[in-house]
């Protein structure tokens, strides 16, 4: 009886994977929503409101693919995500897409099997201490406790950077960004390191946030963007796309507020037309409806809303657009045509 | 083959199913013929589902660079060793807290099992609950709260810095009790040290032939010796002997703070201490409840018995009682110690670097190899368990009631 249970328990879990791979908007569009995969929590960027709602700069991400999908951004479900658990809910099909901060890195691409659809924040790793310890540069940081998170690109940064400087020093292994938070508030860690823009939205949520500073060094590129499984082009292109296309509606001035109008009455610029479906048939290419980037903008504005709203300098996380600022008013963000 | 040739009918296929003496056979060998078909059926499925997703299986992984630190070494290990070694040293760290576990478990359970039945009303409620505290919750809880008690209310390195400090290291510098773990002083081996190594170990085997000796007298003479005195002079004295007479050769080197942290002595990290008193603390009580099922299971008649021949009360506990209810302890006693190996696992909550943290943590989510990773955690947790009871075992073997 024992060994029975187990086997079923067993092939039901190694079954799991089957079906994971082709046709994944078909299988969205038959269950009807988007399963999306966030971070557990990180200001900003994926959290719960006071009602529960899910909010923030990857969520919105999020749904805007949905809207792109069903033209609505609330058909989609949340699954909260560790730096160790994103990859297998990923690969394992429980997921369809993940937006979690996540760098783009060759093992991860090549070897973990997945495509990433492009970058929708350009950043780097940095290191958060308190104030009153009186470092003032990373190469001050011999000796020192670090926390960190693991599964994560940072742990492997911190190790190259520590061995490059010919420096020591105690990693504190962490799941979450929360426990990160606590340990580093308790004084158990001299530093906290992760992406810089993470300790940023981090700092924001402390009691007193000037009591803490990020030192100048950034030790690595962190290319952070939305994945999906391998071997699935058409769902790959979509994600892809929704990205791209709320990056072009900045460069061509499509807003929240203008994106209707624009799309009953049609503009000058062809390429605009053809965004939002009002010449060519890029979106039954897709095999999504003519309007669906006028939906995934309409679902929290182009790519510059998306930031200012949730992290830019406006708000309390205080982000500059920096390397995120289009790549013709001097960043890098740089979308390919759409035509 | 015997039993089929004497029987004289001869044999006929449908005995395989209504003879009785078949039948079982039949049974076995097709459940069997099942069960690998069952196997091979799952095995052929992780590889397809395996390829499906563009993996290979193979082990080659842990012959790469790990590239990530580990903070408790046991072995020498920096990041540009290979992940075999980085599973290691995780296997080294869940060994190590096992074993603290399994010692400091069996002196709380035997104490708390013991005085909950102790005559004393305080005494006894207090171990009560104890017992039902530890038992009733779970013992990840334990874990995350030991932890954070000790990162919440003890005072950070920096703490005890500067000229009027706000915490001080207790028992002359011995004692170091910071957020981020506990420091003792560190012995430095000097020259002539192993001599005083040599004489204490030789001196241990002096305890054992001693009290061996001593038994056979008191079995022979009936005289008996104050064994427990004489061995530990024989414990102490030859050693501390040697150790002056050498010139103390065995120094300590105390922890001192320079930089972020204290440096120097044995650092015990809060991750260690948290995990090491919670799996203690809980399976403790379980151990106490199993002490106490011992002791109560020896009929009252014998210690009854055993005072009415004059016996007094620690020598009726240590003749009487104890070797009778061993019996009724080591084998559960035997699956508390593979529960607490086995709960060590929940280490990662507290980041804790065991092999669950390593092997089955980073490695596994570097390398995205989780179907390799899982199966040697496995294979690991079955060979330390075995490996835990056939010594359980061996002793059980020992104590157990010989039948004359
Ligand atoms: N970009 C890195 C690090 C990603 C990461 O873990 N980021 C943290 C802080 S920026 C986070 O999102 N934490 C949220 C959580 O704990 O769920 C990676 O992809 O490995």
């Amino acid at each position: 009886m024992k060994i029975k249970g187990a086997i079923i328990a067993a092939a039901a879990v190694m079954a799991v994977s089957t079906a994971a791979n082709a046709g994944t908007l078909d299988d969205v569009k038959a269950k009807g929503f988007v399963q999306c995969g966030v971070s557990t929590g990180l200001a900003g960027f994926a959290f719960t409101d006071a009602n529960g709602v899910w909010d923030g700069f990857d969520v919105t991400f999020c749904r805007a693919t949905a809207a792109a999908i069903f033209g609505d951004p609330n058909a989609i479900k949340f699954t909260p995500t560790t730096g160790k658990t994103r990859f297998t809910a990923l690969a394992s099909g429980e997921v369809d897409i993940l937006y979690r901060n996540t760098t783009w890195t060759l093992s991860r691409d090549v070897d973990l099997g997945f495509t990433f659809l492009g970058v929708n924040y350009y950043d780097g790793q940095g290191f958060m201490v308190r104030k009153g310890l009186g470092v003032k540069s990373a190469k001050e940081l011999d000796g020192a406790t670090v926390c960190i998170q693991t599964g994560t690109t940072t742990e492997l940064n911190l190790a190259d950077f520590f061995r490059a400087n010919g420096m020591s020093y105690e990693p504190v292994p962490i799941e979450t960004n929360a426990e990160a938070q606590q340990k580093y508030l308790s004084n158990a860690c001299d530093v906290y390191t992760t992406d810089a823009s993470g300790l940023a939205a981090t700092r924001a949520t402390f009691e007193k946030p000037a009591e803490h500073i990020l030192l100048p060094e950034i030790i690595s590129k962190e290319p952070l963007g939305p994945l999906v499984r391998h071997g699935d082009n058409e769902w790959g292109d979509v994600g892809r796309w929704v990205l791209n296309a709320l990056i072009i509606a900045e460069e061509k001035g499509i807003t929240k507020a203008n994106v209707a109008e624009l799309a009953k009455n049609g503009s000058s610029d062809p390429e605009v037309n053809r965004l939002l479906g009002k010449e060519g048939s890029d979106g039954d290419q897709l095999g999504l409806s003519k309007d669906w980037a006028v939906h995934a903008i309409a679902a929290g504005g182009n790519y510059g809303e998306i930031f200012e709203r949730n992290i830019g300098e406006s708000t309390a996380i205080g982000l500059a657009r920096g390397l995120n600022q289009l790549w013709s008013k001097g960043g890098i963000l740089y979308a390919p045509p759409f035509r | 083959m015997a039993v089929i040739s004497n029987d004289g009918d001869g044999f006929r296929l449908g005995m395989l199913v209504y003879d009785t003496r078949y039948r079982s056979y039949t049974i076995q060998i097709f459940a069997l013929i099942l069960f690998m078909l069952a196997v091979a059926w799952l095995l052929d499925n992780a590889i397809t589902n395996l390829a499906l997703l563009g993996k290979t299986f193979s082990f080659g992984f842990l012959f790469e660079t790990a590239s990530y630190d580990i903070n408790q070494r046991l072995i020498d290990y920096t990041s540009t060793d290979t992940h075999a070694r980085a599973a290691i040293v995780g296997i080294l760290n869940t060994l190590l807290v096992a074993f603290l576990g399994c010692i400091t478990a069996t002196i709380i359970g035997v104490i708390a099992g013991v005085l909950r039945l102790s005559n004393n009303w305080l005494i006894a409620r207090l171990m009560t609950i104890y017992v039902e505290a530890f038992r009733n919750i779970p013992v990840l809880i334990w874990i995350l709260i030991t932890v954070a008690v000790i990162n919440e209310s003890l005072p950070a390195p920096s703490g005890f810095r500067g000229a009027d400090p706000a915490a001080s290291p207790f028992l002359g510098g011995m004692l170091v009790l910071t957020n981020r773990g506990f420091y003792i002083p560190a012995p430095i081996w000097g020259d002539m040290s192993m001599a005083v190594v040599a004489v204490f170990l030789l001196s241990i085997v002096a305890m054992f032939v001693f009290r061996r000796w001593a038994r056979k007298r008191q079995e022979a003479t009936g005289e008996i010796l104050p064994v427990l005195r004489i061995s530990l002079a024989i414990f102490f004295l030859p050693t501390l002997l040697a150790f002056f007479a050498l010139g103390m050769p065995i120094t300590l080197e105390y922890p001192e703070l320079k930089g972020f942290n204290f440096q120097g002595g044995v650092f015990m990290r809060d991750s260690l201490i948290g995990l090491w008193l919670a799996l203690s603390l809980y399976t403790g009580a379980f151990t106490a409840e199993i002490v106490r099922a011992g002791i109560l299971s020896v009929s009252k008649g014998q210690s009854e018995a055993a005072f009415a021949l004059g016996l007094r009360p620690n020598r009726t506990m240590n003749l009487v009682v104890l070797p009778q209810a061993l019996r009724v302890i080591v084998p559960p006693l035997i699956s508390q110690y593979l529960n607490l190996t086995k709960n060590s696992s929940l280490a990662i909550a507290v980041g804790y670097m065991d092999v669950t943290g390593t092997l089955g943590g980073i490695t596994m989510n570097q390398t995205g190899k989780a179907m390799e990773c899982i199966l040697l955690l496995m294979t690991f947790y079955l060979i330390a368990s075995l490996s835990i009871s056939s010594v359980m075992n061996w002793y059980n073997e020992r104590v157990k009631l010989r039948e004359r």
